[in-house]
C-alpha cells in the first residue's frame, strides 16, 4: 500500500470538502465555500522570518520570567511577583495541583513553542530539514491550544485593578514582555506553519512520496 | 475514500490500500482517518465531568483574602458581585464573561453540536460549524479566573498586614476548563456534515 501527497489539493478540516489550491496575494485568505472555515492564507513569513520572530521571542520570554510582571506596596512594604511566584502561590494549599496546568499554560508551552520553532527555523533557513523536526513539528500542533500567553496579560491587568483600591500596585518590567510576547507568538505559533512543513517536502529518501 | 486531510500536517494524501486503520500520512506519518465518529462517547464523557466539576467550583471559595485582621473566602460569584458593588463595572462583565457565560455557553454548545452529530440533522449545518470554531477560539480565556488569583496570591504577601491564598473551588473550576477543551478536541467537526441534506 502506498501513501501519495497532493500538495496541489486543499482539503477543509471541518467539512472535508476538497478544492484546488489558489494562488492568493497578500491579506487574502482562501475560505471554504460549505463550512465558512479558513483553509489556508497568504503566508508573508518566511523561515528566516520565523527565525528572526523567534529569537526576539526567546529574549522578551527571557525577561518576562526574569522581572516581577506586578508590583505593590502597602504601608511602606514592597513586593513583587514573576510569573514562577505566580505558579508557586498556586502550588500550596488544597488547590495545588492547578500549579501544574499553570506553569504549563503560560511558562513551559510558550518556551517551548519558542524554543522548537527557533530550532525547526534556524534549519529551514539554512534549507536542510531539521533533525527530529517532524516528531517536533507534530508535538508544536499538539502544544498549541494550551499557551496562553494573552489570557496571562488579561489576568495580570485584572489583578491590578482589583487591588487596585487597597494598596498601590504598578504593572512591573516582566508586564512589557509579557505583552510583546502576546504580540509576537501568535506570529510564529499560529496555526498555519504551513511554511515550516513545507522544508519536510520532496525529500528524495521518502519513500511513500510517489507521483 | 482513499483522498484525506493529515489532521497535524494538513496535507492531502491519497491511499491506495484497502486497510484504512494502517494510512499514514505521506509526509509526518501521522495515522490518517475519516471522520471520527468513535470519538463521539469520549468527547460526551468529559463534557459530563466538566459539568459535575462545574458545581464545587461555583460552590466552593476560590480565594481566602485576608487583609489588617479581618480574612474572608470568596467565590467565583462572590468576586463578580464585589467589581460590581466598588463601580468597576467593566471589570465585573469581563470576569463575568470568562467564568460564568464563557463555561455555560461551552456546555450548551458542546451539547448542541454533540447531539446534532448523534442524529446526523441537516438543521443550521453551516451555524453549528460557525458554533465549533467559536467554541475553541473562545473556550480558553476561561483560564483567566486561575491566572488572576495565581497573581494576587502571588503578590499580596505580606504576613500579618495581608495575605491570599486560593482555595480548593479554584482547582475544580480549573478542571472544567481543562475538560471543556478536551471535550472540544475530541469532538470532530466533520460530525456536522455527515448524513443526508435534507
Amino acid at each position: 500500500m502506498t501513501t501519495s501527497t497532493l500538495p496541489s489539493l486543499v482539503i477543509c478540516e471541518h467539512c472535508d470538502s476538497v478544492y484546488h489550491r489558489a494562488p492568493l496575494t497578500r491579506g487574502q485568505r482562501a475560505r471554504c465555500a460549505l463550512c465558512g472555515a479558513s483553509l489556508y492564507r497568504h503566508s508573508r513569513a518566511s523561515p528566516e522570518t520565523i527565525l528572526a520572530l523567534s529569537i526576539a521571542s526567546a529574549i522578551v520570554f527571557l525577561i518576562a520570567n526574569v522581572y516581577p510582571v506586578v508590583e505593590i506596596s502597602l504601608q511602606g512594604m514592597a513586593n513583587g511577583a514573576t510569573l514562577w511566584q505566580a505558579v508557586l502561590a498556586m502550588a500550596s494549599g488544597e488547590a495545588a495541583p492547578i500549579a501544574v496546568p499553570v506553569a504549563l499554560c503560560v511558562i513551559i508551552v510558550p518556551g517551548l513553542q519558542i524554543g522548537l520553532l527557533g530550532w525547526i527555523s534556524a534549519y529551514a533557513t539554512a534549507g536542510r530539514p531539521a533533525p527530529g523536526g517532524i516528531g517536533i513539528m507534530r508535538f508544536l500542533a499538539l502544544l498549541r491550544p494550551w499557551s496562553m500567553i494573552e489570557v496571562c496579560v488579561v489576568g495580570i491587568l485584572v489583578s491590578i485593578i482589583k487591588l487596585w483600591s487597597l494598596a498601590h500596585v504598578s504593572p512591573g518590567e516582566g508586564m512589557w514582555a509579557v505583552g510583546a510576547l502576546m504580540v509576537l507568538l501568535p506570529l510564529i505559533a499560529g496555526r498555519d506553519l504551513r511554511v515550516l512543513w513545507e522544508t519536510f517536502d520532496a525529500r528524495p529518501s521518502e519513500p511513500s512520496s510517489a507521483p | 475514500m482513499g483522498l484525506a486531510r493529515c489532521h497535524v500536517c494538513g496535507m492531502s494524501c491519497e491511499s491506495d490500500g484497502t486497510d484504512a486503520s494502517a494510512r499514514r500520512c505521506g509526509r509526518c506519518g501521522a495515522p490518517l482517518h475519516g471522520v471520527r465518529g468513535d470519538r463521539m462517547g469520549a468527547s460526551w464523557a468529559l463534557l459530563l465531568a466538566a459539568l459535575i466539576c462545574y458545581v464545587p467550583a461555583n460552590v466552593m471559595p476560590v480565594m481566602y483574602t485576608q487583609l489588617l485582621g479581618r480574612g474572608s473566602e470568596n467565590t467565583i460569584l462572590q468576586g463578580v458581585a464585589e467589581f460590581w458593588r466598588s463601580g468597576s463595572y467593566g471589570i465585573a462583565l469581563v470576569i463575568f464573561v470568562a467564568s460564568v457565560a464563557v463555561p455555560c455557553t461551552k456546555f450548551m454548545s458542546l451539547g448542541l453540536l454533540l447531539i446534532g452529530a448523534q442524529y446526523k440533522t441537516p438543521w443550521k449545518r453551516r451555524e453549528r460549524a460557525v458554533l465549533y470554531r467559536l467554541v475553541e477560539v473562545v473556550g480558553y480565556w476561561s483560564m483567566l479566573d486561575v491566572l488572576v488569583v495565581a497573581v494576587v496570591a502571588a503578590l499580596v504577601k505580606f504576613r500579618a498586614l495581608g495575605d491570599v491564598e486560593p482555595r480548593v473551588g479554584i482547582l475544580f473550576f480549573g478542571a472544567v476548563v481543562i475538560l471543556t477543551m478536551l471535550s472540544a478536541m475530541q469532538f470532530d467537526p466533520r460530525l456536522t456534515w455527515c448524513g443526508d441534506d435534507r
